[in-house]
């Protein structure tokens, strides 16, 4: 059954996954090092090989060399297996994400997956999102530190509110599509530029950008890791190779969600002009690959813009956030979905429907804070009889 | 009742502002953000690349310090032990010696320090060295990058701060609060120097 013409497009992907992964964590630091001096009016790395290149190299050698501190506290075998658990789960999931222009038909040779036409794709990529919390769940309680644990609750509860919203995001998508299957999803999307599911979702788009960033814990979400007020989070007794796991794993997170992002919703290796089958030719081949690259790099820019643009929100903002802005705006844009399908419309229909729950979600929203203020000059009039008439009572 | 009153005049309330559909869409204010983090992006850097460029050091800065020369290559000091009693940090050390009488180069001197000792690590660099100094012998100047491997290094002794001066003469980075070579009987004033006006920013000890 497994012979050496299917093993080794496998082989293939898996090496080069695996030789990708890590390297690209590297640089990811320094390239995220250079932007944030850029928009600080700073210059960042620069001093280590030509332009500061090899800094990421050298971060890596001495992380790697760091001593292995292992607090007398803690509760060994979890904390020892932890950092992995979040790492399996990061790299669990890409196994199901084209990394470059996969067919969806299996015409045999290497095609850029890991584990190439599954069809309930989305469906094991939530499964395992949702494992990925054990990483940081458990390594935060394995580190018997309160400043650990609260950023392990933390994130517990994020992982559970987040996980909803992008669930639902991802249904519209799905719905339209017909298919948990990734490579498909992406074909519905061949026809030209107006065919990508951003038009028509957009909604869901923000949505699933938005939850997607809360699952990686960056910035504006790291309320699990930050350091103003719980040291280091969940990592916070981690040093050495131990930390480089979870970091690793976040950084996966990021390539990952910003391979779909860009799958799900920009057309994947689709662009404009490129048209033809995907296999014709070599050159065809490997510009979609640039074109995918490119897109998933657009991304992966603005993921590390945001981290300098947004502050941190507050715990309780975070849950509103997800419960009460982001499942709503999730459920409703599945109902337009849906509603579309069922009476067969076009799907146009959905671009305006998006914008319509936008903006009435947007209404409600300054209903609410108008109402919050009213009810502080409640509070001025209050105090003011009390300036007037004296204390009461 | 007048006195709440009165006080209730001075209570100034401070309005929320009015919050917008803009606002509360909160996808607009994002953008805007972004906006200005590339505008970051593309404007001029801050950064001065240190070790290649050197800050300009304001011409009044308290460094390192220095032991003048006269203009016969003698140490300017008259080991009057004034920098060393105005010293708020205790860290200077001088021990006098009688001049030797008989070298005719030191004709015009009754005393000068036989060794003259400064902590650097001690010093405040407030300066009252340089203000105390009758023939502006003690200086400080703008050398600010004092570094050593031992404390040992940073103890400074005359041949130390002589060869300060030695290098920071010709800097054309003066100290600007001492008047070198116009004070005091012990100092010989340069010929131009004495007939010239008083320089602007003389206190009244100048």
């Amino acid at each position: 059954m497994m012979n050496w013409e299917t093993l080794w497009p496998l082989l293939a992907a898996m090496g080069i996954v695996l030789a990708f992964v890590p390297v690209a964590g590297l640089y990811m630091t320094f390239v995220e090092r250079k932007l944030a001096a850029l928009i600080q009016d700073r210059i960042g790395p620069n001093r280590v090989g030509p332009a500061g290149l090899f800094q990421a190299i050298a971060d890596g050698i001495k992380i790697f060399l760091k001593e292995q501190i292992i607090p007398g506290h803690v509760f060994k075998s979890v904390y020892f297996f932890a950092p992995s658990i979040g790492l399996i789960c990061a790299m669990l999931s890409i196994a199901v994400v084209p990394f470059g222009p996969a067919p969806t038909s299996d015409t045999g040779g290497f095609r850029a997956i890991i584990a190439p036409g599954v069809d309930i794709g989305l469906l094991f990529l939530m499964a395992i999102s949702g494992l990925s919390a054990y990483g940081i769940i458990l390594g935060g309680w394995a580190s018997n530190n309160k400043y650990s644990l609260y950023g392990a609750i933390r994130s517990c509860a994020q992982f559970i509110s987040y996980e909803i919203p992008l669930g639902l995001s991802l249904l519209g998508v799905i719905a339209i599509a017909g298919s948990l299957n990734i490579e498909t999803i992406v074909a519905s999307q061949g026809e030209g530029i107006a065919n990508w599911n951003v038009w028509w979702q957009p909604v869901a788009a923000i949505l699933f950008f938005t939850a997607a960033l809360a699952e990686t814990n960056r910035l504006p979400f790291d309320l699990s890791e930050c350091e103003q007020e719980l040291v280091g989070g969940f990592h916070t007794e981690y040093s050495g190779i131990k930390f480089v796991l979870f970091f690793l794993a976040e950084y996966t997170h990021v390539v990952t969600i910003s391979f779909l992002t860009v799958l799900l919703f920009f057309g994947g290796w689709h662009f404009p002009g490129l048209t033809g089958d995907i296999q014709a030719s070599v050159g065809g081949y490997l510009l979609r690959w640039g074109v995918l690259v490119a897109k998933v790099c657009v991304v992966v820019a603005v993921i590390m813009q945001l981290r300098w643009t947004l502050p941190r929100f507050r715990f309780d903002q975070l849950m509103g956030l997800a419960w009460k802005g982001l499942i709503p705006l999730g459920l409703m844009n599945l109902i337009g979905v849906l509603f579309v399908l069922t009476l067969d419309g076009s799907r146009w229909w959905l671009t305006g429907y998006s914008l319509v729950i936008l903006l009435v979600s947007g209404m409600i929203n300054v209903a609410l804070i108008q109402s919050r203020l009213n009810t502080s000059k409640g509070a001025r009039a209050t105090s003011e009889a009390v300036l007037t008439k004296g204390q009461p009572g | 009742m007048s006195e709440v009153k009165k006080r209730e005049k001075k209570v100034v309330w401070a309005e929320q502002p009015k919050i917008g559909l803009m606002e509360a869409l909160y996808l607009p204010a994002i953008a805007a953000g972004i906006a200005t983090t590339v505008r970051h992006v593309f404007s001029r850097n801050q950064t001065r690349q240190y070790p290649e460029v050197k800050p300009e050091i304001p011409p009044n800065y308290r460094g390192v310090h220095r032991l003048n020369r006269d203009e016969k290559g003698r140490v300017k000091c008259v080991a009057c032990f004034l920098c060393q009693t105005a010293c708020p940090a205790n860290c200077i050390t001088i021990v006098a010696a009688p001049a030797p009488k008989d070298d005719p180069n030191w004709k015009d001197r009754d005393k000068y320090p036989a060794t003259f000792e400064l902590d650097e690590l001690r010093c405040i660099y407030c300066g009252m060295c340089e203000e105390a100094c009758p023939v502006d012998a003690i200086e400080l100047t703008s050398v600010y990058d004092l570094t050593g491997y031992t404390r040992e290094e940073l103890y400074y002794n005359k041949d130390k701060l002589l060869s300060v001066f030695d290098k920071t003469k010709d800097s054309g980075n003066d100290p600007v609060r001492t008047h070198r070579g116009e004070l005091g009987p012990a100092s010989v004033a340069a010929p131009e120097a004495a007939n010239a006006p008083p320089p602007p920013g003389r206190g009244k000890h100048g």
